[in-house]
């Protein structure tokens, strides 16, 4: 079986102009929702308390409510978790109330109310942590960005490098756009899932890019439209069979890992889906806009140097 | 040009062997048990221990699967909680106070496996329940600890050597000496400079006095602080004990941060308080010369505080002790009176410090201080008897069994350098933590059958030995994870999902290129050949990257996500092996004998 049978190259280059404006359109979209709506950070950022809670039957949301109202906590978030016995609570982070032992009084509260209630899970997260998680996040991105230049330096050209960085980066903004458009939760694995997408859509770029390496070499009459061209062509099934594997294992977690893996896989398809696009259509037009020639790659010979002995 | 020299074959087999046998473990599953470990370390858990052991419970009819000895602690493993419950609460009455009975999980996997260290994988918080907190040491508390010592300190060496001086003053985290006159400055200069090596000290004059600035250098400074996290994480060991948690995680983060992880522990008021009680002991003489009068205040160089029983007492505002030097308390009887006491142990510094106080105050009453959140509480207030040297003293008088055996917990349970805040929790309900093995094994599993059902339909043979190639990777990740004894976290289980879906792209690079060369019109085994060839250069590098990605996660992330890390960069290395090692082994092993092989099934 065989989904792709090109016999000609696709003349990807000559949309270079579209692909690279449709992008930029996206891009420009996501900063737009990054700025407007902002990210929705989850507790590991922001700090604050999230009690995730069981109930024997379909929980009253409303008597819920009520009954952190009564203990205080009027601005506390109720929401259903999956389903309807289970409830999120997330109350914000406040100064006069001691933040560690909010979490008992909570579930005392709901089990004199509710028997049946049960504590599932606790997260609470103080302000000088979420501050130093941002950091490292920050930090971590800018470190995954230079070590991907400069390994792509290392073995292709700075050209290269620089192509693919910002061919990712790019989907990165993506990612983070959809979750400011949609206002989905930011917390830390979704964090985990963009670095890791980082490295992950660089592998398509890299995969292209030595495509066209070698091409420099063989294809030795062909123009660098030609050379390009023919590199995405014949990596496309490649591509689009790879990126189909891993997304059919991002799906099982999408719609089988629960909430907790449901934004970290959403993350990862939004990353994979763009990064085949951005890696082909953009990494490669702003290789050409760059001005890759055969020289960076094939040196002309070097006249020995004398050597002087002592 | 396809056949690999046996040894290699061999070589992989061994490999993949050795993966089989560290993977198994985690398929026998885990059993209820009870761990009994001695809670001082003058006690060894031996096989006197594990004959009381097997006594008790044989006694009660109670019949473990298997009892043994593991390390520093006897390990007894049943099949169902209600044993467990019965036998933990038996071995408590039984063993008495020495000895901590907590409740852990057992891998079932037979004796052979475990004399191999080959364990079942390491189950992070989320995945088994329990509590995650993160505590902050409070530095500067720290600080002014040590330069209130120093003031005291300072006092009493000027005093010695007779040098007048009008004042010794802690301004923040400068200490002001004031003097009459330069001349009595400089000699007491010369004096503090030779004792005091930790302060940087600097005179200045100001309002016609003569001063002496004495300032914390740096390096102490951090030696002060550096210790302050060490005498605290200790402390909470204690304390952890006390609670009875079978593998508790107990680390430095950072400068000033402890983690503590509490696996199983679902009570988490009881640990909250017994973790964050930010007790100080401090044993101070009780101020016998002034009269108490109610609603005014303490006369200059007292203090005034509640006994257990309300009473107000005066105390004086210099420290003879702290509770970092107790060793040990423990409860027990006078051996005169019978009457329930705690006996304390001192350390040498207590041991001197204490002998020097109880010879010039006999007769009198001496106060152990507890304080808590900054408010301080007489937990005692006895006579002194005699001069007491050596070290050990007993606190007896007025008290019941249940106050001694608090009492020396208290003490015993030791006082933290510097109060800690907790500024981190995470609590996973053990449904939850099921829930999540749950999910986390469901997705791999469909994600991995829909992966190679594609696979096979796709590319046919060389389709088959891709799922094989990534069955074995999957074999050698989790083989890896449960020998290095990594804690598999629920990113980390998505993290394997991850890894096998992008481990596949190797394998589709390979067969594309093969593909690829036969539609050039070459003969297959040259294909094969030129696949795997060069199909290798694009694999590494695009590893490569994924792995910067990986390093930086681990480097950067905490707690669940260093989890993801850690499975992302092992799987990464794996998927390399698997992909082109194993996969072309079989592919030699398949065509590597056909000479004139005409057609390969490749789809």
């Amino acid at each position: 079986m065989e989904f792709f049978k090109i016999k000609k190259d696709v003349p990807f280059m000559s949309y270079g102009r579209y692909t690279t404006a449709i992008s930029l359109v996206t891009f420009l979209f996501a900063i737009f929702f990054l700025f407007s709506k902002g990210l929705n950070f989850g507790v590991d950022f922001t700090g604050g308390t999230v009690i995730e809670v069981h109930y024997g039957q379909p929980a009253d949301l409303a008597k819920v409510r009520e009954q952190l109202a009564q203990t205080g906590l009027a601005d506390a978030q109720v929401q259903n978790f999956g389903s309807s016995r289970d409830v999120l609570i997330q109350i914000p982070l406040k100064q006069n109330i001691a933040g560690a032992k909010l979490s008992e009084q909570v579930i005392t509260a709901l089990s004199h109310q509710e028997a049946s209630v049960e504590k599932r899970r606790v997260e609470f997260v103080g302000p000088q942590v979420g501050k130093d998680l941002v950091e490292n996040g920050a930090l971590a991105l800018l470190l995954v960005s230079i070590g991907i230049v400069g390994y792509l330096w290392l073995r292709f050209e700075w050209k290269f490098g620089l192509s693919a960085i910002i061919a990712n980066l790019h989907d990165v903004v993506i990612i983070l756009g959809f979750f400011a458009f949609f206002q989905w939760e930011f917390s830390l694995s979704v964090l985990a899932a963009v670095l890791a997408v980082l490295g992950y859509s660089v592998n398509e770029s890299v995969v292209v890019f030595d495509r066209i390496r070698e091409n420099f070499r063989t294809m030795r009459k062909a123009e660098v439209t030609e050379i390009i061209d023919n590199a995405i062509t014949r990596t496309m099934s490649r591509t689009i069979i790879t990126h189909g594997c891993t997304q059919m294992m991002v799906g099982a977690m999408l719609f089988l890992g629960g909430e907790t893996l449901h934004y970290f896989a959403m993350a990862l398809t939004i990353g994979i889906l763009f990064s085949i696009y951005s890696s082909v259509l953009v990494a490669s037009p702003i290789l050409l806009l760059l001005g890759v020639s055969r020289e960076d790659f094939i040196k002309p010979e070097k006249t020995e140097a004398e050597e002087v002995l002592p | 040009m396809n056949r690999y020299p046996l040894w290699k074959y061999l070589l992989i087999l061994a490999i993949l062997l050795a993966g089989l046998i560290y993977t198994l473990p985690n398929f026998y599953g885990e059993s209820p048990a009870v761990q009994v470990s001695p809670m001082r370390t003058s006690l060894k858990a031996d096989t006197a221990l594990l004959e009381r052991v097997n006594n008790t419970l044989k006694a009660a009819n109670l019949a473990p699967e298997m009892v043994a000895l593991d390390g520093n602690s006897v390990k007894a493993r049943f099949a169902d909680t209600d044993n467990q419950l019965k036998a933990k609460d038996l071995l408590i009455s039984g063993l008495g106070e020495d000895y901590m009975v907590a409740l852990n999980l057992l891998s079932r996997s037979p004796q052979w496996l475990t004399q191999l260290n080959a364990l079942p994988m390491y189950l992070g918080l989320d995945l088994r329940g329990g509590v995650h907190f993160l505590l902050q040491v409070d530095m500067k508390a720290a600080l002014g600890k040590s330069l209130d010592a120093a003031t005291g300190d300072i006092r009493t060496a000027l005093r010695d050597q007779k040098i007048a001086y009008t004042g010794v003053n802690r301004e923040a985290n400068l200490l002001v000496i004031k003097f009459r006159d330069a001349d009595t400055r400089s000699k007491g200069e010369a004096e503090l400079k030779q004792r005091f090596s930790d302060y940087a000290l600097t005179a200045t004059e100001a309002g016609g006095e003569f001063l002496l600035q004495a300032v914390l250098k740096l390096e102490a400074e951090r030696r002060i602080q550096d210790s302050a996290v060490q005498q605290n994480l200790l402390t909470l060991r204690n304390r952890v004990n006390e609670l009875g948690v079978a593998e508790p995680v107990i680390q430095q983060q950072g400068a000033d941060r402890v983690v503590v992880q509490l696996p199983g522990v679902q009570d988490t008021a009881r640990a909250k308080d017994i973790l964050g009680r930010t007790a100080t002991l401090e044993v101070r003489m009780v101020d016998e010369e002034h009269q108490l009068s109610v609603g005014s205040a303490a006369p200059f160089g007292t203090e005034m505080f509640k006994d257990r029983s309300g009473n107000m007492l005066l105390v004086k505002k210099q420290v003879i002790l702290t509770g970092e030097r107790i060793n040990d308390a423990q409860p027990g009887f006078d051996n005169r009176s019978n009457e329930a006491a705690v006996h304390i142990n001192l350390d040498g510094v207590g041991a001197r410090k204490f002998k020097e106080a109880t010879r010039e105050n006999v007769g009198k009453r001496m106060a152990i201080i507890l304080f808590e959140k900054g408010k301080g509480e007489i937990v005692t207030a006895p006579v002194i008897r005699e001069e007491i040297g050596g070290g050990r003293v007993q606190i007896s008088g007025q008290m019941t069994t249940v106050e001694a055996q608090n009492t020396s917990l208290l003490l015993r349970a030791g006082a933290l350098a510097a109060p800690m805040e907790i500024i981190e929790e995470r609590t996973v309900g053990p449904s939850l933590g099921a829930d999540n093995i749950k999910r986390g094994f469901d997705s791999t599993k469909i994600g991995f059958i829909m992966v190679s059902a594609f696979m096979i339909i796709y590319y046919l043979m060389f389709g088959t030995i891709s799922m094989l190639a990534l069955a074995a990777n999957l074999l050698l990740l989790v083989a890896l994870l449960s020998m290095i004894q990594a804690t598999l976290t629920l990113p980390g289980m998505a993290g394997i999902a991850l890894t096998l879906g992008m481990a596949i792209d190797s394998n589709v690079l390979i067969n594309e290129r093969i593909r690829e060369e036969l539609r050039m019109g070459i003969t297959p085994q040259a294909a094969i050949h030129a696949g795997y060839d060069r199909a290798f250069g694009t694999i590494l590098d695009s590893n490569a990257t994924t792995l910067i990605a990986g390093i930086a996660l681990f480097m950067f992330g905490s707690g669940p996500i260093k989890g993801f890390a850690v499975v992302l960069c092992l799987g990464i290395l794996t998927s390399m092996f698997s992909a082109v090692l194993i996969s072309r082994a079989l592919v030699n092993l398949i065509y590597g004998r056909k000479l004139r092989l005409a057609k390969l099934a490749i789809g």
